[in-house]
């Protein structure tokens, strides 16, 4: 017998307490409420996802280098410190 | 038996401290240049991107960040190590830009716009309160569908998601930068911003949100056009 019943979570809660699921923040309880309201939900499982896709997209946005001539620069400023002329 | 103390030559590295961190410390501190190098190369796109969550301009960011190194290696003597090295550096760059932020004293929309606590998915999406037994639950044509793998690595999505990162209130951008693209735990975060763990994840959680609401309009209406 199903032990699932709709009004256990709400899809419109579920997407509020993610972020605490993904940081494990969230009770015992609260966590498997969460993941049974998941085992019954196909829509929650793909914005779960979406939020995961979400992350490494942002997390991709790395690439940039620091110029060479700023480079130059903070090395300037740090020989500068370190002669004392920066105290 | 007694255990003796051996006589150390160097100190210890706190706790929050790696070896290897503290002892880029001490280069740093007897004044190694190649360290520095490699600390610039590691750590000034990272600051530029930590700043620019509070100034108008990337090459005010560039200037702000700048000023911060200067900070940073004015105050190394006195890095005690409580924080990680990084978290303590970017403390620094968020102070530095706050202060260069308010200096410029842009009038700005955002004071308003941080405090607001919207839903993380718009009321519509989900069944209506009268719906005998599905109320809250996503409506037909709302619940998430899966997104085109190819589109999410795009370079034009890139672009758009930077875009949507530039968008979010300062502070949500400042966490979301943190977290997601320099990989900071929540407890570096914290000490870097000076938040509370709730607010942190607060803040995290908005801008996730939104970001991600962003990415469904996109690709959408690219599903719409195409």
């Amino acid at each position: 017998m199903s032990t699932f019943r709709p009004t256990d979570l709400r899809c419109k809660e579920a997407v509020e307490i993610i972020t605490d699921y993904l940081e494990g923040k969230l009770s015992f309880e609260d966590r498997t409420r969460f993941e049974q309201h998941l085992v019954n939900c196909p829509g929650c499982v793909e914005y779960l996802r979406q939020i995961r896709q979400t992350i490494g997209a942002v997390g991709r946005l790395t690439e940039e280098q620091i110029p060479a001539v700023v480079k130059e620069e903070l090395i300037d400023a740090f020989r500068h410190w370190r002669t004392g002329h920066i105290k | 038996m007694v255990p003796t103390q051996e006589p150390s030559t160097t100190e210890a590295p706190p706790r929050a401290v790696s070896p290897q961190e503290w002892d880029l410390v001490q280069q740093l501190r007897m004044g190694d240049e190649a360290a520095f190098r490699r600390l610039a190369e590691r750590y000034h796109a990272s600051m530029v991107r930590l700043a620019a969550a509070h100034t108008p301009s990337r090459a005010i960011a560039e200037e702000v960040v700048q000023e911060a190194w200067i900070g940073i290696l004015k105050a190394l003597d006195g890095f005690e190590g409580r924080s990680s090295l990084r978290a303590w550096m970017f403390r620094i760059v968020a102070n530095t830009a706050k202060l260069r932020g308010t200096r410029e004293a842009r009038s700005s929309p955002f004071s308003a716009l941080e405090e607001e606590g919207g839903p993380s998915v718009s009321a519509d999406s989900f069944r209506p309160e009268n719906d005998p037994r599905w109320a809250g639950h996503w409506a037909w044509s709302s619940a998430p569908t899966p997104w085109p793998d190819d589109q999410l690595s795009a370079q034009q999505t890139k672009a758009y998601v930077m875009e949507l990162l530039r968008r979010l209130p300062p502070r949500q951008r400042e966490v979301m930068t943190l977290r997601d693209i320099e990989g900071c735990s929540a407890a570096e975060v914290c000490e870097a911003l000076g938040v509370t763990d709730d607010n942190q994840r607060v803040l995290l959680h908005r801008a996730r949100s939104k970001v991600r609401a962003g990415l469904v309009e996109l690709f959408s209406a690219r599903r719409a056009s195409a």
